[in-house]
């Protein structure tokens, strides 16, 4: 859902307000009007959800030069995906990270992995 | 803006808009937000409400230290193995990085209805939310003569660290060998429940090295150690047993500064050559003061899904002064986890949406047992909208299957990068 992206749109290109309207519509069609959040409330749950690891592994998963616990934002979000997975299966060891990646569901990863991990 | 310019300009999109919730439109907070405390609770709101908000809300810190300190590794300053530059951390991070204001300063008191802050300086601080983190505070007056021991240095708290923490490891060293280190822990809750014994195993590791007649001796009003039990007794049995002895439900009633004396209820006095007797532990002094700490005068009861007093409409209480979800224990990785949960719901509540439904918090706690091998417990707790509270999620989190040099190097990680993400 892009209503603010769309607003801005308008804004800054001077969009006709029937095209962003049909946009709208478009887009309110596709992603179903029972929950309408809007890209900040989303992009706001999935900054907060992936805050959760910063504490050990850095702000928005950029860990401290030389530590001994991996960064994050330079991992692609296919690999912090599937590590995770591989935690809460045991198929990865860890001296820590069995324990803690049982506490999200399949779900959170995906979302945590899709925020944190290495962008193009 | 944005908002306003879009329904203007067409007609269509505001029939569209009409049948949907404010929350789809709201494009930034916007609002004030004042932080009392500056310890991994509110250094780490601080710091999140301006990264969520984007930097739109406005943020001002008031603490009255120049510097951070640690109390997680400050038992490595008492066991002689790490500085306490090593642990301290400035707040110009929060500012230049952030444009967190970060105002050195005492709060004297909270007008809930206006919504101000009065300072010890005389300004006043108005706010849309404000996020109390004071921490904890001694209740000295809970065990006789411990005010007087303070006062002359003949007990050491060394529970907040800083300056106190130098001067218990100052007292250890003059200490001469054959000497005993008495630690007495007060019944749960209080900060940092692994906290005493790791300390108490960092002093016998030292004694074992420099002073091998010293004792350490842990007086526990608890019946058994309250965190890491087993893998802490096991290291007391392994690596300590001629220096550490342990013994549980021993409540502390009074000490005698002048002759180094500690009394109980029923057993004998204990003569020790340096004290650390620990007493019961409340919500810092400004939410007691204030009533926001409303449980028996002790804690904060807070609504855990946006950490909102239930007391004190906007006001979020964080860290080691609420009250706690079941086996949610009182750590600085917890109130770093608290911040991050509180930062959201406030950059939500100001941008007219509704707060997360589903926050989750984790904690992860590293003890160490000597210079190099550490322990952790871990856990993640989701909240739970039925029970209104945070309950671990079944099946995750544990201890250290044993202690280890890895997971020292780990510890060691994990400070530097909760010190970063709290304050850098």
């Amino acid at each position: 859902m892009l209503l603010s992206t769309s607003a801005n749109r308008l804004t800054k290109t001077g969009l006709k307000a029937t095209a962003l309207a049909t946009t709208l519509a478009a887009n309110l069609l596709s992603t179903g009007l029972a929950h309408a959040a809007s890209d900040g409330e989303t992009q706001l749950k999935a900054a907060s959800l992936s805050a959760t690891c910063a504490a050990c592994h850095g702000t928005d998963g950029n860990g401290a030069a030389g530590s001994a616990v991996s960064g994050l934002s330079n991992l692609t979000a296919e690999y912090i995906k599937t590590n995770m997975i591989w935690f809460k299966t045991g198929q990865r060891p860890g001296t820590i990270m069995h324990q803690l990646s049982k506490g999200y569901t399949d779900e959170q990863i995906e979302i945590i992995a899709n925020h944190l991990g290495k962008k193009d | 803006m944005q908002r306003r310019e879009f329904l203007q300009g067409s007609a269509l999109a505001a029939t569209l808009l009409g049948g949907m919730p404010l929350s789809a439109t709201a494009k930034s907070a916007k609002g004030k937000v004042v932080v009392i405390g500056g310890g991994y609770g509110g250094a780490t709101a601080a710091k999140y409400i301006r990264l969520l908000s984007k930097n739109n809300v406005d943020v001002t810190l008031v603490e009255p230290n120049s510097s951070f300190v640690s109390c997680p590794m400050s038992n490595l300053v008492v066991g002689g193995v790490r500085q306490i530059s090593e642990i301290t951390v400035p707040y110009s991070g929060l500012s230049k990085n952030h444009g967190v204001k970060v105002v050195k300063d005492y709060v004297e008191s909270i007008n809930v209805d206006k919504r101000t802050v009065k300072l010890k300086s005389g300004k006043t601080l108005p706010y849309d939310k404000l996020v109390l983190s004071p921490g904890i505070d001694m209740m000295m007056d809970k065990i006789e003569g411990l005010v007087a021991a303070n006062s002359t240095g003949a007990n050491i708290q060394a529970w907040k660290a800083g300056p106190d923490t130098v001067a218990l490891r100052k007292q250890l060293e003059a200490m001469p060998d054959g000497g005993t280190f008495v630690i007495s822990i007060p019944l749960a809750p209080y900060r940092c429940p692994p906290g005493p014994y790791e300390r108490a195993s960092m002093v016998a590791n030292y004694f074992k090295q420099h002073k091998p007649k010293s004792k350490v001796l842990i007086l526990d009003a608890n019946a058994d150690v309250i965190s890491k039990g087993k893998l802490f007794k096991t290291v007391w049995e392994n690596q300590y047993k001629s220096i550490l002895e342990y013994r549980p439900n021993m409540k502390v009633v009074g000490v005698d500064g002048a002759t180094k004396t500690v009394k109980f209820e029923f057993e004998e006095a204990i003569k020790g050559d340096v004290l650390n007797i620990l007493p019961d532990m409340r919500a810092g002094k400004l939410a007691v003061e204030s009533g926001i700490a409303n449980l028996n005068g002790r804690w904060a009861d807070v609504d855990y899904q946006t950490f909102e007093s239930k007391i004190a409409p906007n006001v979020h209480v964080i860290g080691d002064s609420i009250q706690v979800a079941p086996l949610m224990p009182k750590s600085g990785h917890m109130a770093n986890s608290h911040a991050k949960v509180t930062a959201a719901a406030i950059v939500a509540k100001l941008s007219g949406w509704e707060p997360n439904a589903t926050p989750l918090l984790n904690n992860t706690c590293y003890s160490y047992i000597n210079s190099t091998d550490v322990i952790h417990v871990a856990s993640v707790h989701a909240y739970n909208a039925e029970k209104k509270t945070f309950l671990t999620v079944e099946g995750s989190g544990g201890v250290s299957a044993a202690p280890s040099e890895l997971e020292g190097q780990y510890a060691w990680s994990w400070a530097q990068n909760i010190w970063a993400d709290s304050l850098a």
